[in-house]
């Protein structure tokens, strides 16, 4: 378990890579009940005038809170989670799409026992979120 | 009703290690009465919300055309299986900005006994027709 006392402003808590498949982008819509064709379907993507199949924005912020409930140990330790969505991430039909996840601390809250993570993830060198913030209860000491 | 094997489903979804996501005991170690979703496990539950948002007939809203801006959680635990959850969403604006709208709605999800559980909050822009 991580304690706050020893966190500083940059320090880096978490780095992971992913990947995902066209399976994971199936496995998600029924994991999440989110059936837009566009997570699976070349046709209907190209329909709308996008370049390919493009993952859920919801598959990929979940993915990348996951190196941060890792380090924590425990989900209930996550107080707020927020994400923009700037660029999609086109999964190709064979080679899938590797993301990469670093989450830094942001600012550490003494009084509130409580820490923001902020998470760079990444597509073919590009960031794919936007502001995305972790915020984490944390006890003083280990 | 939040079920284990929709936790467990989801839980590998988003490629989650923990095993407090899919074995009991595990949980149970931790202090939790069942198995804990992962933290986006909320929009399962907002999902059926948006997409009553979605179809209401006076909402006139190409689903085709619909994108995600951004969404946010704000908890005040994390939802256990067993949990019955209710979930009620208010559309807190609709900005007009080039020609898009841009829908932010807040879905509040409780508890059986009333509890607030979790404040999910998605930003949708509907892009303008062509």
């Amino acid at each position: 378990m991580p304690a706050l006392t020893q966190l500083a402003v940059g320090d880096e808590v978490a780095n992971a890579a992913y990947r995902f498949t066209r399976e994971s982008l199936v496995r998600y819509a029924g994991a999440s009940g989110d059936f837009n064709a566009i997570h699976y379907r070349d046709d209907v993507a190209a329909s709308v005038g996008l370049p390919g199949v493009l993952a859920h924005g919801m598959l990929t912020m979940g993915v990348a809170v996951q190196p941060v409930v890792e380090w924590l140990g425990d989900p209930g330790r996550v107080l707020g989670y927020q994400v923009k969505f700037t660029r999609p991430i086109l999964v190709d039909p064979v080679e899938g799409a590797e993301i990469e996840v670093l989450a830094k601390v942001g600012a550490v809250n003494a009084e509130e026992h409580s820490a923001r993570i902020d998470l760079t993830v990444t597509f073919n060198g590009d960031t794919v979120l936007g502001k995305a913030q972790v915020l984490v209860s944390l006890t003083a000491s280990a | 009703m939040v079920g284990r094997e929709k936790v467990r489903e989801f839980a590998r979804a988003v490629m989650a290690t923990n095993a407090i996501h899919t074995d009991v005991a595990a949980a149970r170690a931790a202090g939790y009465a069942d198995l804990v979703a992962p933290p986006t496990f909320a929009v399962v539950v907002q999902e059926k919300t948006l997409a009553q948002l979605l179809a209401m007939p006076g909402a006139n809203i190409d689903f085709s055309r619909v994108v995600h801006g951004s969404q946010d959680f704000t908890f005040t635990r994390p939802i256990v299986a067993g949990d019955e959850l209710t979930a009620v969403l208010t559309v807190e604006s609709v900005k007009s900005l080039a020609g898009n709208s841009l829908v932010t709605a807040v879905s509040q999800i409780t508890d059986a006994a009333g509890g607030h559980v979790v404040t999910a909050t998605s930003t949708l822009v509907v892009r303008a027709d062509d």
